[in-house]
């Protein structure tokens, strides 16, 4: 199952220009469903996951992607989560491109992580944090790869294959990190106009690069604003609108991963699928599958399983943290 | 009874290596509750980094970040330059210290976060990899390894380099690349140990209070060098275990 070699279509960046040279850049209204937007995805693409850990995970587009039955796929995300887990569990993913695996340091290393990893089931590929961020970052600046001095002399050059290169100008060695140009971006962003001009607020992690390394980018986001606010603030605007592929308007689109300001994660969320997990092995993760992601047809639906008071609690927590 | 554990003697060890108008990159738990005991106590203008793209944040006693992806970590931040830009400071020569941890530490300070077994692709133990600490190992001016002191963890050498320190020692370090940094110190719930000079082999250069040189060479799965002069540590002192506790009032992290 392991693969040592980097795919070449992860980091050909000729072949990357010519399919956003190819598609529309249209300025143009992108407001749709989540089984729209999702149905762009095909079984076997490549899918970046914006956000970071249980930080802004885009789960309403997982969820769907998860309904959708997708298999095959390959996820790249910087630390990986819960929605790993469910991807893992549900036959979705059969490679994990990451910098690291579980939920937290209070829950442990991730049962499911192990399970599915040391069977064989789903190769992982490690990278440096660093190095997987510049990989968005070559490929949003449409670059094969980009000199750096991280990874060096560690075996994880040997797992995705990272090569090195001589400085021609002091003729010292680089790491020279390729570029990654997924298919597919799922992104959940704090506020966009209906043209998916998009803005972040809080941390940024890696959202902006993988949109532009993406060649398909889906986009949901928790509140919809006037295009006059978006022209009061550009300066707040991280993605553009001719990037975006599909907007869906989806409140508390992260829960029960967090979204800065607006809620905080529900830890007790954790605790809880975890200790099922310590209970019943792998298999409960299956049932957590039937229970929020293949039973409840819509994610309002999958929220009224936490509860208004659950949501307006942890609402509550993140205004406390961000005033 | 002694008067702290294992977690407290750690935090408190580790805040004393940190110096003031420097800038460190802690992670959550022990590291950065180091790292906010000793701008507290004895570095005002030290500068916390943290791994999810956050700088100079106050962490609020009481809610402590379990990662360092959260709201908790950057609770009244002085910047949010993102995940990629905060390591790309360390790649600059901007973060002096980086604190680590790891579940295998070799005898010349390498760091297996990944896998145990012979086969990586095909692993015995799958771990979770090294998020942020191949970067942290390869671009702080220095790193410091904070970590309890346990035999399986002390081995002749790790299954899976993650994180390099002096590679197989001899220069080896600077041959693969790493012009910069590397580990100075490991701080243990034992001692404190360093490295030879030359071979880049670890060695006791400090016990804790009632522990010898001989407790931590048990402890240790490797022969360890002695320095020419071994020193005692300062046990924590009141007034550095009331700080610091103050900061966990929950024991999340100080158990």
């Amino acid at each position: 199952m392991g693969d040592p070699d980097l795919n070449p279509a992860e980091y050909d960046f000729i072949a990357a220009r010519r399919r956003v040279e190819a598609k529309p850049k249209s300025a143009g209204e992108k407001l749709t469903s989540l089984e729209e937007a999702v149905g762009r995805v095909k079984d076997g693409d490549h899918l970046s996951v914006g956000g970071c850990l249980f930080s802004r995970t885009p789960l309403a587009l997982v969820r769907e992607v998860l309904r959708q039955r997708r298999r095959a796929l390959t996820l790249s995300r910087n630390l990986t989560c819960t929605e790993g887990e469910l991807l893992m569990a549900a036959g979705a993913v059969s490679r994990v491109v990451t910098a690291w695996m579980s939920i937290g340091l209070p829950w442990g290393v991730s049962k499911i992580l192990r399970h599915y990893v040391e069977t064989g089931a789903v190769a992982l590929e490690e990278w440096s944090h660093l190095a997987l961020g510049l990989r968005f970052r070559a490929g949003a600046m449409g670059v094969p790869f980009l000199p750096a001095l991280t990874m060096l002399g560690s075996d994880l050059v040997g797992v995705g294959g990272l090569k090195t290169i001589q400085d021609p100008y002091t003729g010292e060695t680089l790491a020279a990190v390729p570029a990654l140009f997924p298919d597919v971006a799922l992104i959940h962003v704090h506020r966009a106009d209906v043209f998916g001009n998009c803005q972040i607020d809080g941390y940024p992690h890696m959202d902006a690069d993988i949109a532009r390394a993406a060649t398909t980018v889906l986009v949901t986001t928790e509140e919809i604003v006037p295009e006059e606010e978006t022209r009061r603030y550009p300066d707040r605007t991280v993605i553009p609108g001719f990037a975006v592929d599909a907007l869906v308007h989806v409140p508390f689109g992260s829960f029960p991963h967090e979204c800065y300001g607006l809620y905080e994660a529900d830890y007790d969320h954790f605790a809880e699928y975890t200790a099922a997990i310590d209970a019943r092995g792998p298999g409960a993760v299956g049932d957590y599958l039937e229970r929020y992601v293949y039973g409840p047809p819509a994610w309002t639906d999958y929220l009224d399983l936490f509860g208004s008071e659950r949501l307006a609690l942890q609402a509550k927590r993140a205004r406390e943290l961000t005033r | 009874m002694t008067r702290f554990n294992a977690a407290e003697l750690l935090a408190v060890i580790a805040a004393r290596q940190l110096r003031d108008d420097t800038a460190v990159f802690a992670g959550v738990g022990v590291p950065l509750l180091a790292a906010a005991l000793a701008k507290r106590r004895h570095a005002p203008r030290l500068t916390m980094v943290i791994e999810g793209g956050i700088i100079g944040p106050q962490i609020a006693p009481g809610r402590l970040p379990v990662s360092t992806n959260e709201m908790r970590a950057a609770h009244r931040a002085t910047m949010l330059p993102g995940i990629t830009d905060a390591f790309l400071f360390a790649q600059r020569g901007f973060v002096d210290v980086g604190f680590m941890g790891g579940a295998q530490i070799d005898q010349y300070g390498n760091i297996n976060t990944s896998v145990l077994g012979p086969d990586y692709w095909h692993p015995k133990v799958r771990l979770p990899g090294t998020g942020g600490a191949n970067d942290i190992a390869s671009l702080c001016r220095e790193v410091i390894i904070v970590t309890p002191h346990e035999k399986r963890r002390f081995v002749e050498r790790v299954d899976f380099v993650t994180s390099p320190a002096w590679l197989r020692g001899d220069g080896a370090r600077r041959a693969a690349g790493l012009l910069f940094g590397g580990v100075s110190r490991v701080v243990t719930t034992l001692g404190i140990l360093g490295f030879e000079p030359d071979s880049k082999r670890m060695r006791i250069e400090a016990t804790h209070p009632g522990v010898s040189a001989d407790v931590i060479r048990q402890n240790t799965g490797f022969a360890l060098l002695e320095a020419a002069q071994i020193e005692t540590t300062e046990p924590p002192s009141d007034d550095e275990l009331e700080m610091l506790r103050s900061l966990d009032p929950e024991r999340r992290f100080l158990g």
